[in-house]
């Protein structure tokens, strides 16, 4: 197991309170496997993604633990964390374009980033990286500005995945890029999992259709908490939660036409998480809710790698 | 009815305004009332230049874009029947100010006459309209309403105008795949309405859900237009192939794009003029650059 998170809690820190972005998740991260996360917004996919890395001045560790590779992260100390963070856990984030300095070349943000680390370039190594993603070793002399942003972002998956990370959390890397370069970079991902070049992979999008070509099981979020993970397959054919049920059912397909048949969103929006209210937290957008969905959902395992938190599934 | 006929937009570019780049290249299209027409294209095609010229936020440079016959003059008049939806709700309210007070704003600018009474009663139906409790709604700051809810606010706004065509350009990006159907449902109803909608965007399947014509670009260029069901069931262009094939569809792999063996254009016998060749009824397709072509260029 290369990453197992048991319970983990992470809050926000604002004027009127405490919001629970993160109120009690555990999964586990198999050798070799790439985890889709999907969920809206503000259900605390991209916060899980930060907590593994860094918490930063308004979040707080409120409990739980995650373990990488046999060793607990020390999560709330940002600089015992330096040793895994880039080494073991890294992270490709959202928007590649404010993350790479634009009065450096791309070779030398490379090199001092080696070298802050104390490595040395391999330069063969990485003309063999970049061509793993497709990128022709010229990029390294061009300036951020000079490439278009899908081919921004497979630089900065390379500048990533150089010490050869345990983790990879790739948060929504593909959401403002078009189809033919989501399908590069999502290739590319896989790529990079298959050379060993990363162990195991978060892949977190918004974008269900997507998530299923990526990764080997989804974990769908709902409100801070987990709702259903399983298996891609069986996630995107059967899944058990409403909310899954749902999300999944509010997707256009192509050829898919309102004149035919009208999709359905999901009526309503997720509670405020300064004070959650007890219970299932879907329900009351959950056709299926009764009196029983006051009570807090335990997560079951209904079948092998199959959890759900709904009364209504099992 | 909104036409574009070969319309071009040309943008200086350099450092010193020496070059120019052609964002939108001899574009010919029309969007009758009650249809709409969705602009496919990726980042750069100049999908957003079409809508921002069709709402008079740009100068066209050459060729003619008319509405109900009428050039484009951006002034209060045009604004009361043509208005435009943005990709970033977030962006479009002041935060500091209650969400209902775009409605406000209409109200000065464009119906100063009404009475309050009247007027709230206006705002409850565009507000209902546009499939929303006004209970909910009004009276509420945007960082208490989610983002379907501000981007249907701002339909509401524009149905307070008397609104023959909306430019939507990109507006459910920014939205959750629950929500997103909701704002793609509605933009369905106004069309009923007899409202002509341009709809723009780079996702297929949006686009393909709602309109009933297809504009396809690439470079600023018009690659295959038509029928929805015609362009995308029979793709004629080798780039229409390829965005096609790179959707990512639930449970099925990636395919290849299937190869064109000849050019549509060519092989149908366009005329040396011709931007486009309508290979069958409301279908058009522009040359697919096939080495036997002898073009380099699309």
């Amino acid at each position: 197991m290369t990453l197992t998170v048991n319970d983990l809690r992470v809050h926000y820190r604002t004027l009127r309170g405490e919001v629970r972005a993160l109120d009690g998740v555990g999964f586990d991260l198999a050798d070799g496997e790439i985890l889709g996360l999907a969920g809206e917004s503000g259900c605390g996919k991209t916060t899980l993604g930060k907590a593994l890395i860094r918490l930063d001045g308004r979040m707080r560790h409120a409990g739980g633990t995650v373990t990488l590779d046999g060793e607990e992260l020390p999560l709330s100390d940002d600089r015992a964390m330096n040793a895994y963070r880039f080494h073991k856990i890294s992270l490709v984030p959202q928007y590649s374009m404010s993350a790479l300095n634009p009065t450096r070349r791309i070779g030398r943000m490379v090199r001092e980033l080696l070298a802050s680390r104390g490595v040395s370039v391999d330069t063969d190594e990485l003309h063999r990286r970049l061509a793993l993603v497709g990128l022709e070793p010229g990029v390294l002399d061009r300036y951020p500005i000079e490439l278009s942003g899908g081919m921004k972002q497979r630089a900065v998956m390379v500048i990533s995945t150089l010490l050869d990370p345990s983790v990879l959390i790739a948060d929504e890397v593909t959401s403002a890029l078009d189809v033919s370069n989501q399908q590069a970079v999502v290739g590319a991902l896989t790529g990079l999992r298959d050379k060993g070049l990363v162990t195991s992979m978060i892949f977190v999008t918004h974008d269900i259709g997507l998530t299923s070509h990526i990764a080997d099981s989804i974990m769908v979020m709902y409100a801070g908490k987990l709702a259903e993970k399983a298996p891609t397959k069986i996630l995107t054919t059967a899944p058990r939660h409403p909310y899954t049920k749902m999300l999944i059912g509010s997707l256009p397909q192509v050829g898919a036409r309102y004149a035919d048949k009208p999709l359905s969103g999901i009526a309503g929006s997720p509670p405020s998480l300064l004070d959650p209210p007890a219970g299932c937290r879907f329900r009351d957008r959950c056709p299926l809710a009764d009196r029983q969905c006051a009570e807090e959902p335990p997560v079951v395992e209904i079948a092998p790698r199959h959890t759900v938190a709904c009364w209504k599934a099992a | 009815m909104l036409t574009l006929d070969r319309v071009t937009k040309t943008f200086r570019a350099g450092a010193f305004g020496g070059g120019s780049v052609t964002a939108v290249d001899r574009v010919s299209f029309a969007a009758a009332p009650g249809e709409l027409v969705s602009l496919i294209g990726e980042s750069g095609s100049g999908k957003s230049t079409i809508g921002r010229m069709v709402l008079g936020l740009t100068e066209v440079s050459a060729g003619s874009l008319t509405l109900d016959g009428e050039r484009v003059r951006p002034g209060k008049d045009f604004y009361r029947r043509v208005q435009g939806v943005f990709q970033d709700p977030f962006s479009c309210y002041n935060p500091v100010f209650k969400a209902d007070r775009v409605f406000a704003l209409i109200r000065r600018a464009y119906h100063p006459g009404v009475g309050d009474r009247e007027w709230a009663d206006r705002v409850e139906k565009a507000v209902r309209d546009v499939r929303l409790d006004p209970g909910q709604v009004l009276g509420r700051y945007p960082h208490q309403l989610s983002g379907g809810q501000l981007q249907r606010l701002l339909i509401a706004r524009a149905l307070l105008l008397d609104l023959r065509f909306l430019v939507a350009d990109e507006i459910t990006s920014m939205l959750d795949a629950s929500t997103r159907i909701d704002v793609l449902n509605l933009l369905a109803g106004l069309k009923e309405r007899g409202l002509g909608v341009l709809y723009i965007t780079h996702d297929l399947s949006l686009g393909t859900y709602l309109a009933e014509k297809t504009v396809v670009l690439r470079n600023g260029r018009v690659v295959e237009r038509g029928d929805t069901q015609k362009v995308f069931g029979n793709p004629l262009h080798p780039y229409t192939r390829t965005l096609l094939a790179a959707v990512p569809r639930l449970n099925q792999p990636w395919t290849a794009a299937v190869p064109l063996d000849a050019c549509a254009y060519h092989e149908g016998g366009a005329s040396p003029g011709d931007d486009l060749y309508e290979t069958e009824p409301g279908h058009f397709v522009a040359c697919a650059a096939l080495p036997a072509c002898g073009r380099t260029r699309a």
